[in-house]
């Protein structure tokens, strides 16, 4: 594979989604990141493995999107001292991925900067690693609360709010320390963790079918996109091709969460700013959404609809009539909503220039999916990278370049459009009923990668079997990436916009807590 | 202004006229009125704890605010602090790093408190189990009255819920 001037050998994987891989040195671990970083690249996940089991050592894994193919590099690691090079300096986002991986397996990354621990609180020990395989699941540590060390901002008249873990609303779990200077804030400080719950651990030693299922636990917003990124890491490890109708099904479940989630979010978007108006019109449109998923998919979420090696179930005729006329239906209210939103003066004040990453910023600290697509990073897995049935139905590429909340509101509206589009247009070529073919059975030690396009980026489950059964999965959510610069948004705006821009972005943390 | 007047006008009462499927529900909702008036003088306050869901219950709870179900026109509203709470609805199996906030949320909420779990991770850990980072149910870490089931459980489901809670209060 030639990424720019560096040359790499690669093995081509088998599965739907376009992957190479290699195996690097300690210094072509550095060469390949700087290689990719000048061919215009990007990180999208860093994981650890244990080996030693395998009469190896352990191993770090990298993920880059490339232009040609997803490319999977592979450092083998000593078993004492486990250290690694830090790709934090050629990307930053690769920071609190490095200090998860050293949380679970004991891994170090030489160089890096910051060696704060991430998803450790305190409930084991700092010398105890549970995602080696010679921990057991079920080791039990007292919790000793440990105290994190933020940042803290010195100055006349500085002082610092701290939020969560429980927030006020309705939300999930986690801590902002904000330092603010009157109402303006001058730095915030993310620091998550709190929802970890040994999603990796738990993987290991599962069946498939029990595997899916957790898979798609790992972000219940986002269920479709990792089940079928799962179903994809099987696929490719079985080498199994699945039927055509199967990906077509799989890929009306993906634009009906999208628009699900899109729909969510522009009422709370209209309602952070003070318009419940919009909350009320978004939030009906929302529930005959989901009341209409019961009825496709047995499941107001599509939970569990997609398996490894097909669907569960399949669609009536009648029903796919009543699709059609609700894409329509749906597209003529939020195109009326639009104009409304649009033409409100009061709300527009709200969300323009407010909470804006610049296409600049968001280049360097690798700002990805819906909001990148905001701010002038024009990447979409389902546009770029297509899989079965994206190539043949031509998805159009959503974007807009001022990075503010407005922006990321004009995304979602033109993709909640365009997903309705290929709603209609995965009808018109929805395949004919086959019989499924079952799953061959697994010998031997496979490796296999699922790369999904889901509402909110780019969604990667990296899946490893040893005779049948689950040996490693890392599932891993575009909000990695994401909550870093949120960060950055929010600097020089006033506290009270924190929610309205924080709810712009709508990050997971299950995704990232694991 | 007289755009959204027209279109608040035309998307009509959502509330009123519940389709079919939800003939259920509406005896639900007579109920859960009856039942939050006699006890909790036309007003009951929901506080919210995540514990470690996947937040696909959390998807599920904001949808009994959405017009069909309009669980605030009921008189029961999700408050923001503890002190401000009679019932706390937890989801999510309790991950250790969560759960001293869960008791402490607990011990916020002034007497007499519900707990009612929610999902099928707050009934008995769900997928997610125990571990050395889960504590699994919510009844692993604080007392529940009622448990939810579902994965996610419905809206209709979670109203219900709460109602049982509301009957058994003293």
């Amino acid at each position: 594979m030639q990424i720019g001037s560096f040359d790499i050998a690669t093995e081509t994987l088998p599965g739907a989604a376009k992957a190479e891989r290699c195996v690097v040195d300690f210094l072509g671990w550095l060469e390949l990141a700087q290689a990719v970083a000048a061919a215009d690249g990007h990180l999208v996940a860093i994981w650890g493995v244990d080996d030693r089991d395998r009469g190896r050592g352990f191993g770090v894994r990298v993920a880059y999107g490339l232009p040609e193919a997803l490319l999977i590099a592979e450092l083998p690691l000593a078993s004492e001292p486990p250290v690694y090079p830090d790709l934090a300096a050629t990307f930053p986002a690769a920071d609190r991925m490095q200090r998860a991986m050293f949380d679970l397996l004991g891994l170090q990354p030489l160089g890096a900067e910051d060696d704060r621990a991430w998803l450790r609180h305190g409930a084991w020990p700092r010398d105890v690693y549970p995602l080696r395989r010679t921990t057991p699941v079920d080791t039990d540590h007292v919790m000793v609360p440990e105290v994190y060390p933020f940042v803290s901002v010195t100055g006349e008249g500085v002082h610092e709010i701290p939020v969560g873990p429980v927030h006020a609303g309705t939300i999930e779990p986690g801590h902002f320390r904000f330092s603010i200077i009157g109402e303006r804030v001058l730095r915030l400080e993310e620091h998550l963790g709190y929802k970890h719950k040994g999603i990796e651990k738990r993987f290991e030693g599962l069946a498939i079918p029990d595997a899916a299922r957790l898979a798609a636990r790992v972000s219940g917003d986002s269920t479709v996109a990792y089940g079928w990124a799962f179903a994809m890491a099987v696929e490719a490890a079985l080498d199994h091709r699945v039927r055509e109708r199967a990906a077509w099904l799989r890929a009306l479940a993906l634009e009906r969460e999208r628009v699900a989630n899109h729909l969510g979010d522009l009422g709370f978007i209209g309602n952070d700013a003070g318009l419940g108006f919009a909350l009320a019109q978004f939030s009906r449109l929302r529930e005959n959404w989901l009341r209409s998923n019961a009825a496709l998919f047995g499941h107001r979420l599509a939970m569990d609809f997609v398996v490894p090696g097909g669907v569960a179930g399949d669609m009536e005729d009648q029903v796919e009539r009543d699709m059609r006329l609700q894409a329509r239906d749906v597209e003529v209210e939020v195109l009326h909503l639009r104009s409304l939103l649009d033409d409100h003066a009061g709300l527009q004040d709200r969300l323009r220039r407010c909470g804006v990453v610049t296409p600049e910023l968001a280049r360097r600290l690798g700002l990805t999916g819906l909001a990148g697509r905001a701010s002038g990073v024009a990447r979409d897995l389902r546009v770029q990278s297509p899989t079965a049935p994206y190539d043949r139905i031509g998805p159009r590429l959503c974007g807009a370049t001022d990075g503010d909340v407005a922006a990321r509101a004009a995304v979602r509206f033109d993709e909640i459009v365009e997903s309705l589009h290929l709603i209609q247009r995965l009808l018109d070529t929805l395949p004919p009923r086959e019989e499924s073919t079952p799953l061959p059975d697994a010998k031997g030690h496979r490796f296999g990668v699922g790369r999904v396009e889901g509402w909110r980026g780019e969604v990667l489950v990296a899946l490893e079997l040893d005779e049948g059964a689950v040996r490693r999965v890392h599932p891993h959510d575009p909000s990695w990436q994401n909550w870093p610069v949120l960060e950055h948004a929010i600097l020089g705006n006033i506290v009270p916009d924190f929610p309205l821009i924080n709810k712009s972005f709508n990050l997971s943390y299950a995704g990232v807590d694991l | 202004m007289i755009r959204i007047l027209r279109q608040v006008a035309r998307a009509g009462l959502v509330t009123e006229a519940p389709p079919d499927p939800d003939e259920a529900l509406r005896g639900v909702r007579e109920q859960l009125e009856k039942e939050v008036l006699r006890s909790f003088a036309g007003a009951l306050a929901i506080r919210h704890v995540d514990a470690g869901s996947c937040n696909g219950c959390e998807l599920e709870i904001h949808a009994c605010s959405n017009p069909y179900y309009n669980l605030e026109g009921l008189g029961i509203r999700f408050v923001a602090s503890p002190r401000h709470a009679d019932l706390l609805l937890v989801t999510g199996p309790v991950s250790k790093h969560m759960e001293e906030a869960l008791r402490r949320t607990y011990d916020a909420t002034p007497d007499p408190k519900l707990v009612v779990a929610i999902g099928d991770c707050g009934c008995t850990g769900g997928v997610f189990g125990e571990n050395y980072a889960s504590r699994g149910r919510v009844s692993n870490v604080i007392p529940v009255d009622v448990a939810v089931p579902g994965c996610p459980p419905t809206p209709h489901a979670i109203m219900q819920g709460i109602l049982t809670a509301i009957t058994r209060a003293p």
